[in-house]
C-alpha cells in the first residue's frame, strides 16, 4: 500500500468501496455485546421497495458488494428476494447471521452462487465460551448451519469472530473448525459499541492477550480476514495486512434498517449520524454531501497522539472506541498498544460515557409462547 | 505468477467477472467470483488494462496507454499481480 494511496482514502471517495447495510433490528438472540442493540425490529423498518430502490442507487454508484447484517437479516420475510435482487443488479452480497435459518435447502442454494457469501457468527470455538456471549443452544445452530453449508458443496463460507478475553486463547481453535468446514476464519475486533458499549470492560481482551493476537496474525498472515479492524496492533511493529486506516464516511459507511447512515457499523449513535436514505437526494446525497462525512474527509489532527513514533502505523486507533468509552477522539484509542489509553480510560467518570442510541434490545429475554405485547415484540422467526 | 512469467506478448483480457470502477487514484477492481478487490494505482494502469481486450498484446496495450521503456517492468509487475489473482486473464487470440 503506498502513500498516496492511503492518502486518497482518508480524503474520501465518491463512493463507498464496500458498507454495511443492518435490514432489519430484530433478531432471535441477544448478544450481549451487540454492536447494534438488537432484538426489537423496528416499524419503521424500510419496505422491500425502498430496499430495492437503495439496491439500484448502490448498483448506480458502482458499489461492489454490500455487507449486510442485523439484528438477523435472514428472519426479513423478503430477505432472499432482495439478495436475488441485489445479485442480478451486479451488487454482491455477503451476510452475516447466527445460522438459525441456514437450512439444508437454503445451504444448497447459497452454494449454487457465486454472489452470495455467508459469514457465521461465533464466539466460542467451545459452547461454553460462544454461549456465555450468544447466548444458549447458539453454538450448536452455528454448528448445524456450518454442516449445512459444508455438506452442500459450499466453500470458503466465512466463520465470524469476535475476539474477546475469553476466546483469544482458542484462535488455533477456531482455525481449526475453519478448515474442519472448508470455511475461512474471520476475526474482528470487539468495539465498545451497542451492547457492547456496557460488557466491553468485562469482555475486551488483556493487553498480553493483544500481543498474542498480533503474534497470531503476523503468523497465520493473509489465510485470515480481519475486515482491517486490527490496524491499531500495528504499532506493535510490522503492519497487519489491509488498509490499516480508520474508513468511516471515507471508504465504508453503515445503513440501518430505517435507512439512517452512520459513518461506520462500529458507531450507531447520533454523534456518528449523516442522514438518512429517505431524504431528498437520497444515500448518494448523503454520501457526498453530508456535513459529518465532508468532515471526516479533512485533514485530522491527531492531538497527543501526533508526538508518538507509531502514529504513521496506528493512526490514532479506532474513532468508535475511543467515542464509546469516554475518550477523546483526538487522543489515543482505549486499547492503545503503548498503554497510552490507560491514563486518560482510568480518569473517565463513572457513568460519563455515551448512551447508545438508538437501542432495540427486547426489554425482557423473549421465551417461547410469550404474548408479546406490541406486535415489535413478535419473535422474528 | 512470477513477473518473469507473465508474457507481454500474448493476449490478454480482464476476467469477465470483473468490474472496474474508475477512481481519481485510477481504479477499484472487484472480482465477483473470488470476492477479491484489487486497486490500480495509476490512471495508466487503468488505461492499459481497459485496451487488454482490444489489443494483440499486453505489450500493445501498455503502449496505447503511453506507457514506454523504462516505466515498462513496474507495469509489467502490476499486470503479473493481476494474472496471480485472476483479475486478468490470458485470451485466445
Amino acid at each position: 500500500m503506498t502513500a498516496t494511496l492511503l492518502d486518497e482514502f482518508e480524503l474520501g471517495l465518491d463512493a463507498p468501496i464496500c458498507l454495511t447495510w443492518e435490514l432489519t433490528y430484530a433478531c432471535n438472540l441477544a448478544c450481549t455485546h451487540c454492536l447494534s442493540s438488537s432484538g426489537r425490529r423496528d416499524p419503521r423498518e424500510l419496505s422491500t421497495d425502498e430496499c430495492k430502490a437503495l439496491i439500484d442507487t448502490f448498483e448506480r454508484m458502482q458499489i461492489f458488494y454490500v455487507n449486510i447484517g442485523g439484528g438477523e437479516p435472514t428472519v426479513r420475510s423478503d430477505f432472499w428476494e432482495l439478495v436475488d435482487y441485489a445479485t442480478a443488479h451486479h451488487v454482491g452480497v455477503k451476510f452475516s447471521t447466527n445460522g438459525i435459518k441456514i437450512t439444508p435447502a437454503i445451504a444448497q442454494r447459497l452454494a449454487d452462487s457465486d454472489y452470495v457469501d455467508v459469514q457465521i457468527s461465533l464466539d466460542g470455538a467451545t459452547a461454553e465460551v460462544n454461549d456465555a456471549v450468544r447466548g444458549r443452544g447458539s453454538y450448536a445452530t452455528a454448528i448445524r448451519a456450518m454442516e449445512n453449508l459444508h455438506a452442500a458443496g459450499m466453500r470458503n463460507f466465512k466463520i465470524s469472530v469476535v475476539m474477546t478475553r475469553h476466546n483469544v486463547g482458542q484462535l488455533d481453535a477456531f482455525k481449526a473448525i475453519a478448515d474442519r468446514y472448508d470455511a475461512q476464519l474471520r476475526i474482528t475486533r470487539l468495539r465498545p459499541a451497542g451492547r457492547g458499549a456496557e460488557t466491553w470492560h468485562e469482555l475486551h481482551p488483556y493487553p498480553e492477550q493483544q500481543r498474542e493476537l498480533y503474534d497470531w496474525l503476523v503468523a497465520n498472515g493473509e489465510g485470515v480476514l480481519t475486515g482491517d479492524s486490527f490496524f491499531h496492533l500495528s504499532a506493535y511493529g510490522e503492519a497487519l495486512p489491509g488498509l490499516n486506516l480508520c474508513g468511516a464516511g471515507r471508504v465504508v459507511c453503515l445503513v440501518d434498517p430505517v435507512g439512517d447512515v452512520y459513518a461506520c457499523p462500529f458507531a450507531i449513535h447520533e454523534q456518528f449520524l449523516a442522514g438518512n436514505v429517505r431524504d431528498a437526494g437520497g444515500f448518494e446525497r448523503v454520501w457526498r454531501e453530508s456535513e459529518l462525512f465532508l468532515d471526516l474527509r479533512s485533514p485530522q489532527t491527531g492531538g497527543a497522539c501526533t508526538k508518538c513514533s507509531s502514529y504513521d502505523a496506528c493512526r490514532g486507533g479506532c474513532m468508535a472506541a475511543k467515542f464509546f468509552t469516554g475518550l477523546p477522539l483526538d487522543g489515543p484509542d482505549p486499547e492503545c498498544v503503548k498503554g497510552h489509553g490507560e491514563l486518560p480510560l482510568a480518569a473517565v467518570p463513572a457513568g460519563s460515557t455515551p448512551r447508545p442510541s438508538p437501542d432495540h434490545s427486547r426489554a425482557v429475554p423473549v421465551t417461547i409462547g410469550r404474548r408479546p405485547d406490541r406486535a415489535c415484540d413478535t419473535s422474528p422467526l | 505468477m512470477s513477473t518473469k512469467d507473465f508474457d507481454l506478448d500474448g493476449a490478454w483480457r480482464l476476467h469477465p467477472s470483473v468490474a472496474v470502477r474508475p477512481e481519481r487514484f485510477g481504479a477499484l477492481l472487484y472480482h465477483f467470483g473470488t470476492r477479491r478487490l484489487s486497486f490500480l494505482k495509476t490512471p495508466a494502469l487503468l488505461d492499459a488494462v481497459q485496451r487488454l481486450d482490444s489489443s494483440e498484446s499486453a505489450r500493445a496495450a501498455l503502449a496505447g496507454a503511453g506507457v514506454t521503456g523504462g516505466e515498462i517492468p513496474a507495469y509489467q509487475r502490476a499486470l503479473a499481480g493481476l494474472a496471480a489473482t485472476d483479475m486478468i486473464c490470458e485470451r485466445a487470440s
